[in-house]
């Protein structure tokens, strides 16, 4: 698995200025790399908050990077619609699927996997998997970069 | 108790350059009273994400002074806002209309209306400055030391509820407001 100081560093080159975060126990791994890190780390109490706050950071011509937990990005909805459909926002997010790889192999009964995608596209949002446990460092800044580079708002599944 | 107008009046003759974000039925006052690129009429909004959007902004632009004008029934959507907001060393105010009412939607009760303490709520948090006002007099003479100081500040204001007022509009599209924001902030 990718360990933090390497996601860090993807999430450095490709130029994000601001991580605004709610972790769960895999992006929690992050913690000390981000903390370390001249990107700044944001903690909101909620993921629709999160994600305001990042409509904020935009407005003001920073480049956030929101990452959160696939619950808590079900919980965001609203504000997901209106940073990108209302406000017209270049939305970035990494959302942390909850026991994808488990589902994937049928050893878990975790609804996550089943629901993460679909509403990540609900809300008309591009999504892209990306699965940190076969990629390596450079898969990891490249897909990055990717999702940094769009002109549109779009979300990293990123597969736990 | 002051009305939604006096209120705002008092805002607008002390918020000097900041920003100030509305929201639902101050959106329907506020452009009557200033129309600068930087009033930013947050709507079409979510509910609850006011406060965060103007602690973007002011952490994108370190140094600018915003205020957010936030109803009772979106602050309670998203207490935990002030949590957050109380971390950061910004000039980021919020103000708080309290009419007890859901004002857009016909003037349902909020949960706790009239009862909710929300300058303890604002202190709990964190926030270091705390005002309150129950009448437009008290708010004229509170004003400017209530948006003073630095860092995050809160007032609560007590408002008289309106019901059957028209559904507020924003004064221009959003992409317009969006562009007109940037450029005076320099976020261009």
């Amino acid at each position: 698995m990718l360990d933090g100081p390497t996601v860090v560093r993807a999430i450095e080159a490709a130029g994000f200025t601001h991580v605004v975060w709610i972790p769960d126990s895999h992006l929690g791994t992050w913690e000390d790399a981000l903390t370390a890190s001249r990107v700044r780390l944001v903690r909101p109490t909620r993921e629709g908050e999160a994600v305001a706050l990042a409509a904020g950071l935009m407005l003001g011509g920073a480049r956030p990077l929101v990452a959160v937990q696939c619950t808590g990005f079900f919980e965001a909805g609203d504000a997901v619609r209106n940073a990108v459909h209302d406000l017209g926002l270049p939305l970035k997010l990494i959302v942390g699927v909850r026991g994808w790889r488990a589902h994937k192999v049928g050893k878990t009964a975790d609804n996550c996997p089943r629901f993460a995608e679909p509403l990540v596209r609900a809300w008309g949002l591009p999504a892209t998997w990306f699965d940190p446990f076969a990629a390596n460092a450079t898969g990891c800044e490249l897909a990055l970069r990717e999702l940094a580079a769009s002109d549109r708002a779009a979300a990293l599944l990123w597969g736990e | 108790m002051m009305t939604l107008r006096e209120a705002l009046e008092v805002l607008a003759a002390h918020r000097g350059d900041r920003v100030v974000v509305t929201t639902m039925a101050s959106v329907g006052v506020w452009p009557a009273l200033s129309d600068t690129p930087r009033d930013f009429a947050f709507l079409p909004s979510s509910m609850g994400q006011a406060v965060p959007l103007g602690l973007g902004l002011a952490l994108a632009k370190p140094g600018l002074g915003v205020v957010v004008v936030n109803g009772d029934g979106g602050l309670l959507m998203n207490l935990g806002c002030l949590v957050t907001l109380a971390q950061h060393d910004v000039p980021v105010t919020v103000v708080l209309i309290d009419n007890g009412l859901y004002e857009v939607t016909g003037g349902q009760a909020v949960a706790g209306a009239g009862r909710t303490d929300f300058a303890g709520l604002a202190r709990a948090a964190g926030i270091g400055r705390v005002s309150a006002f129950d009448t437009a007099d008290a708010w004229r003479q509170g004003a400017a030391d209530a948006l003073g100081g630095s860092g995050p500040g809160f007032v609560w204001l007590k408002v008289v509820g309106e019901r059957g007022k028209a559904t507020p509009t924003a004064p221009r599209p959003m992409a317009e407001q969006i562009r007109r924001l940037r450029e005076a902030i320099g976020a261009t």
